[in-house]
């Protein structure tokens, strides 16, 4: 935080950039069309039908969110829209290129999931010009700081009561006429609000009273009261409605901001310790969080339906996919069992038509769009806004590393989506939400400071004659 | 469609995707330059002093250019030093606005010194262009030479002012 580290960032006096954000957006839709043209031509050898459709809604999206922005927002990042509406695109493309495989495409496994995909993008851009018509300044919800930790409790609790189990894993709330939505989507938000505003007023309580032991600051007993009800509670989470992903996010999130505020690092080997130990707890005396653990492990062994594990079926796209991989459209990862490749399985799917290169592009991506957060944080004046830009950030930069790890083999699978390419409703419109907050904060950050009031004592004194 | 034509899509493919990537970075280095980066123990500049000149990136020890520029009189002083204290070298520009000292985080130049208030005096120009120094109700004083401030008081060059242990100083 500004207050005690060595150095300090400043925006100077920065034009406004809509102009290269524009620009960018541009590119950002041609990409996701030249990729519609690719997959038409290598499947059937023909323009795709589809493709100025969904070529002119993305457009249409990208086209709305930048006049909200250049309205409501003109002074904010030039680089998150772009990223954003890319991830977006390619994640239409993708999944529509799922569509056209027919043995994952019947009615009993949802149908063709692209126009349900654009319309959720369609809902999320709405909530992101909302969020930046609504909202003139980050710092107003800071007065929700308790009310955003009771909203993100009955979120991540949710499924418990009220939810439908799929796959193994209790996270998605039924609601009658719009579908199943998956609640802990919307929790990282509100509780990245939360974790910001009561960190702003306790950092200096667990940042300063601390012993010093083994060249790291100990933390009174006390103090540690937080971080263990966080561990409690994300352990639950995980023993109820066994999602490693969520829970993950949800401990990984307060350790980051925690780390953020204090600057101790003795946060972070506390936070390693203590979910090292409940995962491994879990994983022990929970079945379904044994097996994903178990395929991480083994994943040539017989699944449990006698087949391949998804986790080598991934690895197999992946090895098959090579350096540059087969191609839009010439890749076989619909031999990944069920919806899995239009959601969890995404990047395999990359990985074996786009190949290494692909891969690490789209991965770079995340990179850029997680760094334009921290950056914003930087830029941010007001401690409240620095912590919720770097919480949202993380928690961007946390689900990209446990998705992409999981399905690379690096962790153990969890059941979260790749923000933005991925299918899932909850996922894109909540995604959009996080991207119009960490505009408003850089928009706050980068804005220029009015001009100062004349001094009242540079002024000629007057005589005042009645 | 032949094989070629497919080959070179998927290539073009990924040039495309690479080349959004690298415009991106190239994106992110103009911001870059736009941002002024100060150590601590260097100055810090409230905001509008920043926007004032867009330029690289700050020298560590705040070697601030003297401005030249505005209405300023002839003779005029163009830079505020620090000359005793721990901040001892640091340099502030005077372009016209005024400079607030002391423990403040939003000072101008926040002190690190024990005797100093939170915020402690501040510096700013009359409307002919002259440098008063103003203490603001500060507990340990400021002091013009020898004498302890009870009005403000137009500097003269050369003068050291006296917060605590810092001294600084106009120079041309």
């Amino acid at each position: 935080m500004s207050s005690n580290n060595n150095t300090t960032v400043s925006p100077g006096g920065l034009p406004s950039r809509r102009n290269t954000e524009l620009l960018m957006l541009v590119f950002a839709v041609v990409i996701p069309v030249f990729a519609y043209a690719n997959v038409g031509l290598a499947k059937d050898e023909t323009l795709p039908a589809g493709m100025l459709g969904y070529g002119l809604g993305l457009g249409l999206l990208a086209g709305v969110t930048h006049l909200a922005v250049r309205r409501w927002a003109p002074y904010a990042d030039p680089l998150m829209l772009p990223l954003a509406t890319l991830l977006n695109g390619l994640g239409l493309v993708l999944i529509w290129r799922l569509d056209q495989e027919p043995t994952i495409t019947t009615d009993a496994l949802g149908g063709p999931m692209a126009p349900n995909q654009l319309m959720w993008s369609t809902v999320g851009v709405a909530l992101f010009i909302g969020v930046l018509l609504l909202l003139k300044d980050h710092r107003l919800l800071q007065r929700y700081t308790y009310i955003s930790m009771v909203v993100a409790l009955v979120l991540l609790a949710s499924p418990i009561f009220v939810g439908t189990e799929i796959n193994g894993a209790r996270i998605w709330v039924q609601i009658p006429g719009v579908g199943s939505i998956q609640p802990g989507e919307f929790a990282k938000i509100v509780i990245a609000i939360f974790f910001a505003g009561y960190l702003m007023v306790k950092r200096d309580a667990l940042a300063l009273a601390s012993r010093r032991f083994m060249g790291l600051y100990l933390p009174r007993g006390r103090d540690l009261g937080p971080i263990l009800v966080i561990w409690a509670i994300s352990l639950l989470i995980l023993i109820f409605e066994t999602d490693l992903g969520t829970s993950l996010l949800f401990f990984g999130i307060f350790v980051v901001m925690l780390y953020v505020a204090t600057e101790r690092t003795s946060w972070i080997v506390f936070g390693l310790l203590l979910s090292a130990s409940g995962a491994v707890f879990v994983a022990s005396t929970n079945a379904h969080v044994g097996e994903r653990v178990d395929n991480w492990l083994n994943p040539l062994d017989r699944a449990a339906n006698d087949g391949v594990t998804e986790t080598a079926q991934a690895m197999f796209s992946f090895g098959s996919g090579g350096l540059f991989g087969s191609g839009l459209g010439q890749g076989y990862s619909r031999l990944i069992s069920g919806i899995a490749p239009k959601s969890d399985y995404i990047l395999a799917t990359v990985g074996e038509e786009l190949g290494l290169a692909g891969l690490m592009a789209i991965i770079m991506l995340y990179a850029l769009l997680i760094e334009r957060g921290m950056r914003t944080a930087l830029a941010a004046r007001d401690p409240f806004g620095k912590l919720l830009a770097i919480g949202l950030a993380g928690v961007f930069a946390i689900q990209v590393f446990v998705v992409a790890g999981g399905v690379t083999a690096l962790i153990p699978l969890t059941g979260m989506t790749m923000p933005f390419l991925a299918q899932g409703g909850s996922s894109v419109i909540a995604n959009w939400a996080l991207i119009a907050l960490l505009l408003r904060i850089s928009d706050t950050a980068r804005r220029p400071a009015p001009a100062p009031a004349p001094s009242l004592d540079s002024e000629m004194t007057q005589v005042v004659r009645p | 469609m032949s094989e070629l034509t497919l080959t070179v899509m998927r290539l073009g493919f990924l040039a495309v995707l690479w080349l959004f990537v690298i415009v991106a970075v190239q994106v992110i280095r103009s911001d870059l330059f736009g941002t002024r980066v100060t150590q601590r123990a260097a100055v810090r500049r409230p905001d509008q002093a920043a926007q004032r000149r867009p330029q690289q990136q700050q020298q560590p020890q705040g070697q601030a250019k003297p401005a030249g520029r505005g209405r300023q009189r002839r003779g005029a002083p163009t830079k505020l030093v620090v000359t005793e204290g721990s901040l001892t070298g640091t340099t502030v520009a005077l372009q016209g606005q005024t400079i607030t000292l002391g423990r403040a985080h939003d000072s101008t130049i926040v002190l690190d010194d024990d005797y100093a208030s939170g915020r402690h005096a501040r510096i700013y120009p009359d409307q002919n262009g002259q440098w008063i120094v103003e203490d603001l109700g500060s507990t340990n004083g400021t002091y013009l030479d020898r004498g302890r401030l009870t009005t403000p008081v137009p500097i003269p060059p050369g003068a050291p002012i006296r917060i605590g242990k810092t001294v600084i100083e106009l120079r041309k």
